[in-house]
């Protein structure tokens, strides 16, 4: 039997539709991309409100303390187990503010990402924590939801 | 004129390998540093020490107390505004009606000087206070149009475990 010399035609797939897809989605993300620096952490699932409204101007230079579900803090970064860790960590940040600005503390507000299933006690030793470190202003984070949340009524 | 003959020019042919190369790696990029960011909200509240809390301005109005109080596993056992308990179906519910009663709005955006201490118990769960905390503070009605009812929301203090 006699085999044909193969034909040396070069098959050339049509590269023009996955270019065009490619290209969407660069466009896709590239305008939905967030450069923005938001103080999130995926370890803490936020209560959901339908009155948690986004602050009308940024704060100034906010502390961002995190509460996760098996109360953990986590803040600057760092993470610990005990409130007396969180505080000593907290007294370094005030003694920034009072050495290097001329703000009071009790101008600066400290935001508090709690988890839903955290236990609201340690909620308030956070507060309390920084209620004696002088902090007077907090905002209570929650996640905005377009459901009613309390239902009834 | 000479007509020069153009059946012999060479094919240009475009380089696709590097655009696509670059393309591929912008997506990769892309996809990578996507993140999904969901909508956050505050409640503001300002709490100052007990021990500094005596120059802050007092309250005309009596002080409303709500109770939050917690079965051993931290869910919700029943609310309590004063002397009256929700207990059952929606207790946020009822509590907010009770407050929309106490003060009257008239559907405008208006607060009043009311303060609302929260005493909740220790191992109650968070979303139970923010629950509280949204039954208080407000509403939003129909159009969705926000209605503040109390600004001033503290924390009792801590109880010990």
């Amino acid at each position: 039997m006699r085999i044909r010399p193969k034909g040396s035609e070069i098959v050339e797939g049509d590269l023009t539709p996955m270019i065009d897809m490619t290209f969407q989605l660069i466009a896709f993300f590239m305008l939905v991309i967030n450069f923005s620096d938001v103080e999130q952490d995926q370890r803490v699932k936020l209560p959901a409100s339908e009155l948690a409204q986004p602050p009308t101007a940024p704060y100034e230079h906010p502390y961002t303390i995190h509460l996760t579900s098996t109360d953990r803090y986590i803040f600057g970064g760092r993470q610990w187990n005990e409130i007396a860790q969180l505080k000593s960590a907290l007294l370094a940040e005030t003694q920034i503010i009072k050495r290097h600005t001329n703000k009071k503390l009790a101008d600066v507000t400290v935001i508090i990402r709690a988890d839903e299933q955290a236990k609201t006690g340690v909620v308030q030793e956070i507060i309390q924590a920084c209620q004696e470190l002088e902090f007077e202003k907090f905002a209570l984070r929650g996640k905005q939801s377009d459901q009613r949340t309390i239902g009834g009524g | 004129m000479r007509i020069r003959n153009t059946e012999h020019r060479e094919r240009i042919v475009l380089q696709m390998t590097p655009m696509i190369d670059i393309v591929f790696q912008l997506l990769v990029f892309f996809v990578f540093t996507f993140k999904i960011i969901l909508p956050e909200g505050d409640f503001n509240i300002r709490m100052p020490s007990a021990t500094s809390s005596a120059s802050s301005q007092p309250s005309e109005t009596p002080l409303l107390t709500v109770k939050l109080r917690a079965t051993p596993s931290g869910e919700l056992a029943r609310v309590q505004l004063g002397e009256i308990t929700f207990e059952g179906e929606a207790p946020f519910g009822q509590l907010h009606a009770a407050i929309r009663e106490m003060i009257p709005d008239d559907g405008g955006p208006a607060s009043s000087d009311q303060e609302v201490e929260i005493e909740a118990d220790y191992n109650l769960k968070y979303r139970y206070t923010m629950n509280a905390i949204t039954a208080i503070t407000g509403y939003l009605d129909e159009e969705k149009n926000r209605h503040k009812l109390v600004e001033r929301v503290r924390f009792a203090p801590l109880q010990k475990k």
